[in-house]
């Protein structure tokens, strides 16, 4: 005599979403930096929790006396497609950096001070790195007011906990 | 779910902005945890709407703050979930395309 069995029910699957992301920004480039920026606002854009981690050169996008001077990569650089020697003429990085920007702020992306600022009030929590803090011999008042804090690496995973993390 | 009948697409923003009414506005608001529409929701929502109306293209984030009347920070405060996303769901225009 045959068994009828019964049929076994898969369990439904939940589309996965992404509830919170940790961005690091670890270069000092106009092109390291804005990456990280795009896709902290591009989140809080989407409501999803962000925050920016900064370390090594990328804490120039939140020094005072920096971030308003950050400028393109241009030596070293193959995706500008020109021989190294010309990026490192004198003038040429700065060069390369205002033809972004205006290229930049034609599509409304902000100019990266403003832009720190526009992820901060959108609410994503913004860290210096303690390591590279004590590297560079700063302190919390180098930094816009907008950085929330200096934490450590271990501090940095204990906020990132239940998202993910984004290293750029 | 809506009472009133109109075309949305798969993420509930309408695909015809000529369907929206205030009434819809309210409705779409509360399902997406907006009990009130206080005037400076309305504020955003106006600003969106007349700016895609006016140009086909909703505003970034950016000009959102500069010039709608409402700063960013309040923006979040008003549209948790992402105000220009959120603004242009209530205001009956598509979901604003670009990542700024």
């Amino acid at each position: 005599m045959t068994e009828l069995l019964e049929r076994p029910q898969l369990a439904p699957i939940q589309p996965a979403t992404i509830e919170k992301v940790s961005i690091v920004i670890s270069k000092g480039s106009l092109e390291g930096i804005y990456p990280g920026l795009i896709m902290a606002n591009g989140a809080r854009m989407e409501g999803i929790e962000a925050d920016l981690f900064f370390t090594f050169f990328g804490l120039d996008a939140i020094r005072k006396d920096r971030q308003a001077g950050i400028k393109v990569a241009t030596v070293g650089n193959p995706g500008l497609h020109m021989p190294t020697v010309l990026g490192a003429l004198p003038g040429f990085s700065a060069l390369a950096t205002r033809m972004m920007q205006r290229q930049m702020e034609k599509l409304d992306i902000p100019p990266i001070p403003e832009f720190v600022e526009l992820v901060a009030d959108s609410g994503a929590g913004l860290y210096a790195c303690k390591a590279s803090v004590d590297m560079f011999g700063l302190t919390i008042d180098d930094f816009v007011p907008q950085v929330r804090d200096i934490i450590s690496v271990g501090e940095f995973y204990g906020l990132a906990g239940g998202g993910q993390i984004i290293f750029t | 779910m809506t009472t009133l009948a109109v075309d949305v697409d798969a993420e509930g923003f309408l695909t015809d902005p000529n369907e929206w009414s205030e009434e819809l506005a309210n409705e779409i608001a509360a399902e997406n945890g907006i009990a009130e529409l206080t005037p400076r929701h309305w504020l955003v929502v106006r600003f969106m709407r007349d700016r895609y109306l006016a140009t086909g293209t909703a505003p970034t984030i950016r000009s959102l703050g500069k010039e709608s009347g409402v700063a960013v920070k309040e923006l979040y405060e008003l549209f948790p979930k992402g105000p220009a996303k959120l603004a242009a769901k209530i205001g009956g225009i598509p979901k604003p395309k670009g990542c700024i």
